[in-house]
């Protein structure tokens, strides 16, 4: 019993920093621009894609692709940002989440077209197949990999967010945007910046995703959700909110799941819809 | 003609003129007509589209007259479709009552969620909408002795329409009853939309800050057309479980809330007609193309989708509007109004 | 004079105390308005008259003190409510209803006040008393012309025009103006004033302003605020004789 419960508090502390990776980017630019950007999710998938098709097809090894899905998933995002969203940014949340449904659309569509609608395999080398067992708890290798490289990942945001220059900007933009144009700082490309960082890390979540949740077209569509409960019960613009949020609900799914298989996704929805209507900023939110 | 008379007639009479059954209107639900006649073989997907009509109606009215956003209509749609399902399997198979029972089930519900849904707005009202929709189809999914979860609702059987009209194969009887329900729930709509309630609910769409400066009573609003929406999408759903004689968890499904917002906003959110439009053209097109993967079929409507929100804001009604209301077409058919002695 | 300041006040404010953090923007705000009489609220960028309008309004709330129209305590009413009693206000910038005519957007009003605007069965254009009023108020303003086009498509000016109109559309027994003639050009914003003036005696109307040549044309009493603090009060014969004034003024702490 009480492995059980160290398995699945591990097993969920895994899956939600995955759920972290992919959703930070998205809370920051939320909190930045008030854009509500309903393809995030389709950015993570393209490198989720990316890692799969330099894997199989180029014989590439699972570590060298993740850079690389990194870069397509951000070059990607800021070609869209640039050329539609950034058009959009003083227009009604209707009309943002129309637009970005719709590439949702073109996302799934395409890579149903490309790569069929099949789950994808990935081969992980040796060393991340295994496993550990600490005092009964098994813990798998892959998972621990993945909680390194995503606590590493936050412990730079969180420096480089308070310590740079850049960071400060994006704070100030965050804050108050309409003051931090007056103070003369270039709102729109630091915020070009943080949306292609944002989105290659969920590109390099969407890589790391799939020996954990699997890879298929609809992806775009089912993390969506996960990401959007993330980012609304964390709170716009917070990065400890999204951490804390990540963590809690990886966690409570894992259990959900485990313990009440029949009724787990059904608490999911119940408790963030309670905790939104609590807090309609999210629980680390200062303003909605 | 109309702004010269209006003015002498004193202000009631240019909104009173705007009101006025326009000759395409009757042209259009005359055309409603045409499906039995000219493609009888057809008649069960007419019924489709007069059902998911009546659905992107009940939409545009708290998404286009009033501006609250929804990402979890189906919610409404599902629990009235379940609500007939249900009745009709345990052995009450009037299908007049039973839509009036999923439509007042509906409502309810839609009374219960409008009490949030008044309190909240942007990303948070996005997500209310959303993850409520998720409950209910999870809670759907785990109530398999109610609703028969993944495997749908068994044994849905209706009586005949009235004692008399049976629900045949074709879906002759099926088309006309639910060609007359959005007939009838469209005139409803219309009144609505013109009455001065209507008016407030425009104001919440413009500017809902300014409504709570002149002491609107805004969140009342909110709260009957929200109510007045999910009852009407409810008996959509209702339609569609009397119609098919199944329930599946589709009706419930996120698709099915994102479709129906794209058959609104391609058709023209704001404008009565537009949700009618959408629906013909969505279902149409998909029907014609019902061949290739599904999962293909929505790159052409996330290109849509894109090309109407950058360039076309009004959806297909507006664009027309925006021709039909430019100064070149007026001059076009200004000769022509004078033949038929429409002109001044 | 002596006569209307013996009057009960129609709106007064005691005490009100109000601060964003360590920044105090309204502090021990004591004011009386007697009926029908014409306020200007002056003083520099930043001085809280903004904020004093949100708070009698009930956008902000105060940290303390009370806000009493017609005697009766509205602190604790939400917006709504205070308008209902005749409070109402009009917004520095545009906040109007674009895609509505003028006519529309005023019936609404005029609706919303009468409670017809629950009413979803009956047309519009059957309520002839409310578009009636609606249009007389528009005329009144000399939007008549415009009351069928759509409020995007109306000259800025007419769109100032409107913000009052809805304001009226309320039957107010105070109107609040926050810069009416914000960004009209001098030219039109003579037109502007002369509507106001022209108001209802019934109405009492308090209005913030920086042009000092319309303020002491239009003004029966002047009320100074600086930093969160009323400075002084009285007829715009006290106000331009007084020193502080003066100094807050010409001592380069505001441009005007």
């Amino acid at each position: 019993m009480i492995t059980s419960v160290f398995g699945v508090l591990f097993d969920g502390f895994a899956y939600g920093m995955l759920l972290f990776l992919l959703s930070v980017g998205l809370s920051v630019t939320l909190g930045m621009m008030n854009f509500v950007n309903l393809a995030h999710c389709s950015f993570g998938m393209i490198g989720g894609y990316v890692t799969v098709t330099l894997m199989n097809s180029m014989g590439w090894p699972f570590l060298a692709t993740l850079p690389v899905a990194f870069v397509v998933a951000a070059i990607t995002s800021v070609l869209f940002e640039r050329t539609m969203f950034r058009r959009l940014y003083r227009a009604s949340d209707l009309d943002q989440c129309l637009l970005t449904i719709g590439l949702v659309f073109v996302s799934v569509a395409s890579a149903a077209y490309v790569y069929g609608t099949i789950q994808q395999p990935v081969n992980l080398p040796s060393y991340l197949r295994g496993s550990y067992t600490i005092m009964g708890v098994t813990l798998g290798a892959y998972r621990l990999f993945l909680i390194a490289i995503s606590l590493v990942i936050t412990a730079l945001l969180v420096l480089s967010l308070e310590y740079t220059r850049f960071g400060a900007q994006v704070r100030a933009a965050v804050d108050n945007q309409r003051m931090a144009r007056g103070l003369g700082i270039n709102v729109d490309g630091a915020f070009a910046v943080t949306f292609a960082l944002g989105s290659g890390l969920a590109g390099l979540g969407g890589a790391l995703a799939i020996d954990i949740v699997g890879l298929d077209p609809s992806f775009a569509l089912a993390y969506l959700v996960y990401v959007l409960i993330v980012v609304s019960v964390g709170g716009l613009g917070s990065i400890g909110g999204s951490f804390a949020a990540a963590t809690l609900l990886g966690i409570s799914d894992m259990a959900g799941k485990y313990y009440f298989p029949e009724i787990g996704s059904f608490l999911i929805y119940l408790v963030m819809v309670g905790l939104l209507m609590w807090r309609p900023a999210g629980l680390f939110g200062r303003r909605s | 003609m109309t702004s010269t008379s209006a003015a002498l007639a004193g202000p009631h009479e240019h909104l009173r003129a705007q009101d006025r059954w326009r000759a395409i209107e009757v042209v259009f639900w005359l055309a409603t007509l045409l499906p039995f006649l000219v493609t009888p073989n057809y008649l069960s997907l007419a019924s489709q589209v007069a059902i998911t009509a009546l659905f992107a109606l009940s939409l545009d009215l708290i998404l286009g007259y009033a501006g609250i956003v929804s990402l979890g209509h189906a919610a409404f749609f599902g629990f009235g479709a379940y609500a007939a399902g249900i009745l009709s399997k345990h052995g009450w198979g009037e299908p007049l009552s039973g839509l009036l029972f999923a439509g007042i089930a509906a409502g309810l519900l839609g009374y219960l969620m409008s009490f949030i849904i008044a309190r909240f707005r942007h990303l948070a009202l996005i997500m209310i909408t959303l993850g409520f929709g998720l409950l209910l189809l999870e809670a759907a999914n785990s109530a398999g002795w109610l609703t028969g979860g993944a495997d749908g609702l068994q044994g849905v059987r209706m009586w005949p329409l009235l004692g008399m009209f049976r629900f045949d194969l074709y879906g002759f009887t099926a088309y006309w009853y639910s060609l007359i329900l959005l007939f009838l729930l469209f005139l409803v709509s219309r009144r609505l939309i013109n009455s001065p309630f209507g008016l407030s609910l425009r104001g919440i769409r413009e500017n809902s800050t300014r409504m709570r400066a002149i002491g609107a009573e805004s969140r009342a609003h909110i709260r009957k057309i929200y109510t007045i929406s999910a009852a009407m999408a409810g008996i959509a759903g209702g339609l569609l479980t009397q119609t098919t004689e199944t329930v599946s968890l589709g009706v419930l499904d996120f698709q099915r809330s994102a479709d129906i917002l794209v058959i609104l906003v391609l058709g023209g959110a704001g404008r009565l007609y537009g949700g009618l439009i959408g629906a013909i053209i969505f279902l149409v097109a998909r029907d014609q193309f019902s061949g290739i993967n599904p999962q293909y079929w929505y790159f052409p409507i996330g290109v849509l989708l894109v090309v109407v929100v950058l360039f076309l804001p009004g959806g297909i009604l507006g664009g027309l509007a925006q021709i039909t209301g430019s100064e070149r077409f007026q001059r076009m058919v200004r000769p022509l109004m004078v033949w038929r002695g429409k002109s001044p | 004079m002596n006569q209307i300041k013996t009057s009960a006040p129609v709106l007064s404010t005691r005490g009100l105390d109000k601060s964003f953090g360590s920044l105090v923007v309204a502090k021990d705000i004591e004011i009386e308005l007697p009926q029908g009489v014409r306020y200007a609220l002056i003083g520099p960028n930043g001085a809280g008259k903004t904020t004093l309008i949100n708070l009698m309004t009930g956008m902000l709330r105060p940290d303390s003190g009370q806000i009493l129209l017609g005697g009766e305590d509205i602190t604790a009413l939400d917006p709504e409510a205070r308008v209902r009693r005749g409070l109402i206000r009009t917004f520095q910038i545009n906040s109007l209803f674009p895609h509505l005519t003028p006519l529309e957007a005023v019936t609404l009003a005029v609706c919303e006040r009468e409670g017809i605007s629950r009413t979803w069965w009956k047309p519009v254009w059957t309520y002839h008393d409310a578009l009636d009023e609606a249009y007389d108020i528009l005329k009144s303003l000399m939007l008549a012309a415009v009351c069928h086009r759509q409020t995007r498509e109306l000259a800025y000016g007419q769109q100032r025009l409107l913000e009052i109109a809805l304001a009226l559309a309320t039957k107010p027994k105070v109107l609040l103006l926050d810069e009416p003639a914000a960004g009209v050009p001098r030219e039109e914003s003579a037109e502007l004033f002369t509507a106001i003036t022209s108001l209802s005696q019934d109405i009492t109307v308090l209005f913030i302003e920086h042009d000092m040549n319309l303020v002491f044309r239009l003004a029966s009493r002047i009320i100074v605020m600086v930093g969160g603090r009323i400075l002084v009060e009285g007829t715009p014969a006290e106000i331009s004789a007084d020193p502080r004034v003066r100094e807050v003024y010409l001592g380069g702490a505001a441009h005007v």
